[in-house]
This record gives structure tokens, sequence and C-alpha cells, in this order.
């Protein structure tokens, strides 16, 4: 079996977030990029299928975007993927564009079980897996924290509000992996020294017509500067008041 | 003839969420000012207060029906909704970004080639466009946006739009749903012990490293049954054990915007923030004068937790 895993390049989470003069993008200044979170869980998740299923599995990282983006699939190499794909593109595609093109490769690679973090930290659309399966006719699901796979058999279960989903589907499938599916492993040296001699395939991304188009960006209003009401509890009496008179939220 | 929004609504255990009376109320405004008809759309078995969705301006109500479809199915509610789409000429598509409507709303976008824009926090129309915002990078910024595909399918925030009450008349048409596509199907519901989710909530008492052990963490459980609220936590605690995943708050936990957030002994990390700077009011408590979160917070004790958070309760509680 072959199993693929798709990783994005974002912001590192603590990054300030400042508007590009351009105002429809962020400003790229002093912004570190890192693997999405949510996919160090896809990859982990792979790595220990292809463990469990053993024999001849293998599993492929693949990502959208430019040269930059090697880094974040060499991550993923030095954690033990086997090979990566970079579908180069030089153009700001949507979530539609890349779930195309990522179907495309999918396809075309054979991979009948895939991999995703649930959602980008960038543009926190959540939709690209769920896309993809659409584009593929391939079973979805989404934000899981827990995946068993038997025979042709997946059983998972998602997050969603206030418990959890039992969800039963079949090969071939596309999971979303939310934060509690496993730990990821950390790449250990000699992963990192192997990853450097893995080549990483480039290919030119099947370009689609962007279905969203950005009018600007903005930063959120900033809020007005809050009132400290004391140091210990003699300022609860004030505090239970204005949240009663003046919020009334309770 | 008028053009279509399908607004699609969402059951749990036979009865519609809150959010879809938020769903209706957004396709009804946004019907009345692009002059389109509004159809709405329920899966499921019994609904029991199906009928209440006619408060929010919103008449013609398809129910789709089976038993079996009493729990979600990705496969055959993908199949229903873009087909009923397709037989009314459905040109938008409207329903409320909760773990349903994410995991629904792309694969139903894809089938009728309909742009998504999901988690809209402001929908407003311009020019005869529906122009949305949304928030991106957990909140850091916010995008304005808009579709170019031919349908166009959006999905709101929870919490964010106030239903409008307008009673109007209810017309309801049943369909029965013979062998659906259960490929994909929810087969068990496992509740999680908490009383509240904090994705659902309308209040949230948080805590973070500052409660110093899992077993102070009662302190905050107290002020939350006090206030009838849901029970958050930084990823500070989550890591160390302290509490489970589902109640992180922050940008790989879910972001929240309830209309009160209590942070307690929270240092306000930039992730953090990201997850609930959005909320209506936030109270923060922390001893550090200097702590990033008094500067989102509208009220603050700059104090020690141990100290006020029995007071705090003690004060609730005795309002009536
Ligand atoms: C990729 C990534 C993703 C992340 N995602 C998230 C996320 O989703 N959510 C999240 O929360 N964090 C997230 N973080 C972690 C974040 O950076 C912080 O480490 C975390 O939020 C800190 O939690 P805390 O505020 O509980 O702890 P601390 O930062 O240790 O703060 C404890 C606070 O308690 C106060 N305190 C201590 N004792 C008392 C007392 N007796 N009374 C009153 N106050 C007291 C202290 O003054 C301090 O301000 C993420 C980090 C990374 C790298």
């Amino acid at each position: 079996m072959k199993i693929a895993v798709c990783v994005s390049h974002v912001p590192d989470t603590a990054t300030k977030i400042n508007i590009a003069a351009t105002g429809n993008e962020i400003d790229q200044t002093g912004v570190t990029y890192i693997i999405n979170p949510y996919d160090e869980f896809a990859v982990e998740e792979a790595l220990r299928t292809k463990e469990k299923e053993g024999g001849d599995t293998q599993v492929v990282v693949i990502s959208v975007g430019n040269d930059a983006n090697k880094e974040t699939i060499r991550k993923a190499l030095a954690m033990g993927v086997d090979s990566g794909i970079l579908l180069k593109t030089e153009n700001k595609m949507d979530s539609f564009g890349i779930a195309k093109a990522l179907s495309e490769e999918i396809k075309s690679q054979g991979c009948e079980l895939v991999f995703m973090g649930k959602q980008s930290v960038d543009f926190d659309n959540q939709i690209i897996p769920q896309m993809t399966s659409a584009l593929l006719d391939y079973s979805c699901v989404s934000v899981v924290v827990e995946f068993k796979l038997e025979g042709q058999n997946i059983t998972c279960e998602r997050e969603i509000e206030g418990g959890k989903e039992v969800v039963s589907t079949k090969l071939p499938c596309i999971i979303s992996a939310q934060k509690g599916l496993n730990e990821p492993r950390y790449a250990s040296l000699k992963g990192i020294m192997a990853a450097k001699k893995k080549t990483i395939e480039e290919k030119p991304a099947v370009e689609t017509e962007n279905q969203t188009e950005i009018i600007g960006l903005k930063k959120p209003p900033a809020k007005a500067h809050g009132r400290i009401l004391g140091t210990d509890s003699s300022a609860v009496p004030e505090l239970v008041r204005l949240l009663r008179e003046e919020a009334k939220v309770i | 003839m008028a053009n279509t929004i399908l607004a699609i609504l969402e059951q749990r255990e036979g009865k519609l969420k809150k959010s879809s009376f938020e769903t209706a109320s957004v396709a009804a405004k946004i019907a009345k000012n692009l002059n389109l008809t509004v159809v709405v759309v329920a899966i499921g078995n019994d609904i029991s207060n199906l009928e209440e969705v006619s408060n929010y301006g919103v008449s013609n109500v398809t129910h789709f029906k089976n038993n079996v479809l009493s729990n979600y199915s990705s496969s055959a509610y993908t199949k229903i909704i873009t087909e009923y789409a397709k037989e009314i000429s459905a040109d938008y598509l409207i329903t409320a970004n909760t773990s349903f409507g994410k995991d629904l709303a792309p694969r139903v976008g894809i089938k009728l080639n309909a742009g998504c824009l999901v988690d809209c926090v402001k929908l407003d129309v311009q020019n005869n466009e529906v122009i949305a915002t949304r928030p991106i990078y957990a909140g850091k910024a916010l995008m304005e946006t808009k579709l170019n595909s031919n349908i166009k399918l959006f999905t709101i925030r929870p919490n964010v739009f106030k239903p409008e009450e307008n009673k109007v008349e209810y017309n309801l048409t049943t369909k029965n749903v013979d062998n659906p596509d259960t490929s994909t199907i929810v087969s068990e519901f496992k509740k999680a012990e908490g009383k509240l989710d904090v994705a659902e909530a309308d209040i949230i008492v948080s805590g973070g490293r500052g409660l110093k052990s899992a077993e102070e963490f009662k302190l905050i459980e107290e002020l939350a049954d006090a206030l009838g609220a849901a029970v958050g936590a930084s990823r500070a605690v989550v890591d160390a054990g302290w509490r489970p995943h589902r109640e992180q708050v922050g940008q790989t936990g879910k972001t929240v915007s309830p209309s009160l957030y209590v942070a307690c002994g929270i240092s306000g990390a930039i992730q953090h923030l990201a997850g609930m700077s959005s909320s209506k009011y936030i109270v923060a408590i922390n001893k550090d004068k200097d702590a990033p979160i008094f500067g989102v917070a509208d009220y603050g004790i700059n104090g020690d937790v141990f100290e006020i958070l029995p007071k705090l309760t003690e004060a609730i509680k005795l309002l009536d």
C-alpha cells in the first residue's frame, strides 16, 4: 500500500501578524515558517500505519507551494517518511486550488490512504481534506483523534462539540488529524541525516482558477485597555457589579 | 423566478441546534437583501423542534427523513444536499461552522462546483454581492473576501450572529429517503463527561498553569458551575495532563467567542489569545501585573487565584 501525507508550510504560531502595504497579504518581514502543527499528527499516523501494515508499505509526503516548502517536506522525511513531492507553484492558490492539485497527485500516485492535518493554521479553513476527498470520490473522516485500519475497514473517532463520534468507513479514505490522535515522534539525528539524502521530486502543480477573491486584510479592532479593579478579593464585589450592570453578561 | 438560498440545518439527537436558528436568520436576511427565496433543509429522523425555525423568518422547510439518518453520515448527507440543491437550483448555500457544517460544506461545495467561504463572522451585501469577513491566523487578522463561482456557499461561526425573531408561516415538506448511501456513518456518539463544551458555551471559565495542579482546578469547576459556564484550559495545563484536550482554547485548541471569558492563572501567550480574544467580555485574574492577558481583558484583578476564586464563586452564588 502507498500512503500519502499532505503537509503545509505555515507561519510559526508565535509570529505577530502584520498586514503588508498591498493590504491583501501579510507582511513577511521577520516571519518564520514551520510545518503546520496538525500535520505532524498526520505524519506520525502515516508512519505508525506503515509500521503496522509492514510489507512494502510506503509513505510519500506531498506539499503544494514554492521552494520554501522543502524545509517542511524535509521535516517529514526526517521523521521517517520515504519520499517527498513538491507540487510547485508561485501563485497564491485558494483551498480549492490546493485540493485540486493534491487530488491529481494522489490519484497519479495511486494512494488509497491519505493523512492531512485537520486545518492549516494560516487561513484556518479546515476544508482541504474534505474537498480533496470529494474530488477523488474517496471517503473522508475529519478531526480524527483515533484511527484503526483493518483490511479495507476503517473505524475512527472524531472530535465534535460535547464528545466524540465513532465513524466507520472504508478505503480509499482521507483522514484529517486532530491533536490527541498520537504523540508525534522527534526526528532522530539518523533520520535528519537520511532526509538530507532523499530527493524531493518537483513538478508543477495543476493550476486551477481560484474560486475565492481576497478583497483585503485588516487587524482586528484593538481592545480598549481594560481596568484593573484591585489586587485581591476585595475587588470581587465591583467585578460582579460591572459584569452584571455594565457588561450585562451574568 | 427569483434566485434561491438553501439553508442547511443541523439536528443532534432529534433536536435542531441553536446554531441552526442563526443559519435560518442569516439566510432570511441575505434573501431580503438579494431578493432570494429561502429554502431550509434538515436531514434526520424525527426532529422535535423543527417548526421553531419558522420563528426566524423562514417558511419553506424540507425534511429528508430516514431513521438511519438520525446519525450524521457524510456520504448520505452530501448526496442528499447536493441533489436537492440541484433540484431547486440553489444559487447560495449557508450553514453553521460547527463540526457538522465544517465537515459537510466543503464536500457539497465540490460536488456543486460552488466556492466555499467558511467560518464567516460577518456577511454584508454590497452591489448585489455577498462580502464575507473571516478571521485568519487564528484571529490575528481579518480577511474580507468574496466568491467568484456561480454557486456560493458560506458557513457562519456559531454564537456570532444573533438570530432575529420574525414568526412566519411554516410549510413543511417531508421526503422519505430510500437506501441512503451510508458507506461513511456515525455508529455511536460518546458524550464527554463535562457538562458543556467550550465551543458552544456562552460563558467560559478557563484555568492555566497558575492553578498549580489538577486538584486545584476544582476552583475553576466551582466557579464554572456557579455561572453555568464551560471549563476551558490553556495548553500548558492540557500538556501537563491536568485537563483533556477538548477543553484547550487557543490556536491549536478551540477558537471561542463567548459573551464572557474568565481567564484565571493564564499568562496570555499569543497562541492562547488567538483562540479567545474575540470574546465579548474578558476577565483576567493573574498575579503578574505585566501578564499579556491584561492587554485584552475588560476587567482584571491583579492578584492570587487561590484567594480570589473562592470569593468570586461565593459572590456569584448569592446572585439571583
Ligand atoms: C505550536 C504551538 C501551539 C500552541 N497552541 C496553544 C493553544 O492552542 N492554547 C494555549 O493556551 N497555548 C498554546 N501554546 C502554548 C503557549 O505558548 C503557552 O505556553 C501557554 O498558553 C501557557 O499556558 P499558561 O498561561 O497556563 O501558563 P504560563 O504561561 O506558565 O502562565 C501561568 C500564569 O499564571 C500566573 N499565576 C501563577 N500563579 C498564580 C496565582 N497563584 N494566582 C494568579 N496567577 C498566577 C502567572 O503569573 C502566569 O501569568 C502553543 C504553543 C505552540 C508552540
